[in-house]
């Protein structure tokens, strides 16, 4: 059926790069859910249905990595041999950290404001920002290659972790205050 | 997942949390972050001229486990010597809190946060050693003299 060899990239037909072409990666998607659908397999053996489960997640698991920029960042330091190890690795740059906990505190001080939403739109601002730049920022390091590059690349995927994270809980804080 | 009771406990009645000033030159301050879940983890100890940690506070942005091993982690600080805390090993808060292996990194996150102060009070108190001794001499030195 497909090779589970190939890289995520290569299953998709398109190149390996930061940038992904979102509406080429949706209809490819679909060709393929197609392709392994379960339910064409259901009047064959067991041994064919349990790969097509097999593909079908795959394919799934392919197309979450490089839909979301966090998760395809992760993923080309991966294929570049890097192995982004987010349990182990604790202490990080204090400077970062003590803004994470300012920027935290003020989400914790959104429902107390005198005008929540316009709280709540400055700090999704300022996080969607944030994110934006570091996504730059791994770009161009990831594009040099370098061992420093990629050790640089590997902190500001760390950092943006926290900032998805962060964006996600004041998405959650959003549909809260609409209610 | 269901939380065990002691984490349930401190998570419901943390311990010690709060702020000590992080410029007092006998408070140690450790910041510490877990990317895999975002949490973050601010550690600080008050210690005396005994080298004892009178106090200790923390605040902590993450899940209960996290919250439950850094308020844990200020309960056993407090009443030790910084030689006695910073033996302080994770596999210990995570038993202690029934923690399962899932959020073992919760722990890991509170034992580096005591290092972390303990470190930043050290490196503070070797400054302020460094200074005072450039300033006059030591006890010794002016005891010999007399």
């Amino acid at each position: 059926m497909f090779d589970l060899t190939k890289n995520y990239f290569e299953l998709f037909g398109l190149p390996v790069s930061c940038q992904v072409d979102l509406k080429a990666l949706s209809g490819q998607y679909r060709v393929l859910q197609r392709a392994v659908h379960p339910d064409r397999f259901a009047s064959d053996d067991e041994r064919q249905q349990l790969l097509a489960v097999q593909y079908a997640s795959h394919v799934n698991d392919a197309f979450h990595t490089l839909k979301q920029p966090l998760n395809r960042a992760i993923y080309l330091l991966k294929l570049a041999g890097r192995d982004v190890d987010m349990e182990r690795n604790t202490v990080m740059d204090t400077a970062f950290l003590m803004e994470q906990m300012e920027l935290r505190e003020s989400v914790d001080e959104v429902r107390s404001d005198a005008h929540p939403e316009k709280a709540l739109e400055l700090l999704v601002a300022r996080v969607d920002g944030d994110i934006d730049d570091y996504l730059l920022h791994f770009e161009q390091c990831w594009q040099s290659a370098g061992k420093e590059d990629l050790d640089q690349a590997e902190a500001v995927v760390k950092k943006m972790q926290f900032m998805v994270k962060l964006a996600a809980e004041l998405e959650a804080l959003e549909s809260d205050l609409l209610d | 997942m269901a939380y065990s009771e002691k984490v349930i406990d401190h998570y419901e009645n943390p311990r010690n949390v709060g702020k000590l000033d992080q410029e007092a030159g006998n408070v140690g301050t450790g910041m510490v972050g877990a990317p895999a879940c975002g949490d973050v983890m601010r550690l600080q100890i008050q210690v005396n001229d005994d080298g004892v940690i009178e106090d200790a506070r923390f605040k902590t942005y993450g899940c209960g486990s996290a919250i439950a091993s850094s308020s844990l982690a200020t309960e056993w600080m407090k009443g030790k010597t910084l030689d006695e805390a910073v033996t302080i090993k994770n596999t210990d808060i995570a038993e202690e809190l029934a923690l399962p292996p899932v959020k073992i990194h919760c722990s890991v996150l509170a034992e580096d946060a005591i290092k972390a102060a303990i470190d930043d009070y050290r490196a503070k108190h070797d400054d302020q050693e460094e200074q005072e001794g450039r300033q006059q001499p030591s006890q010794e030195e002016s005891q010999e003299e007399e």
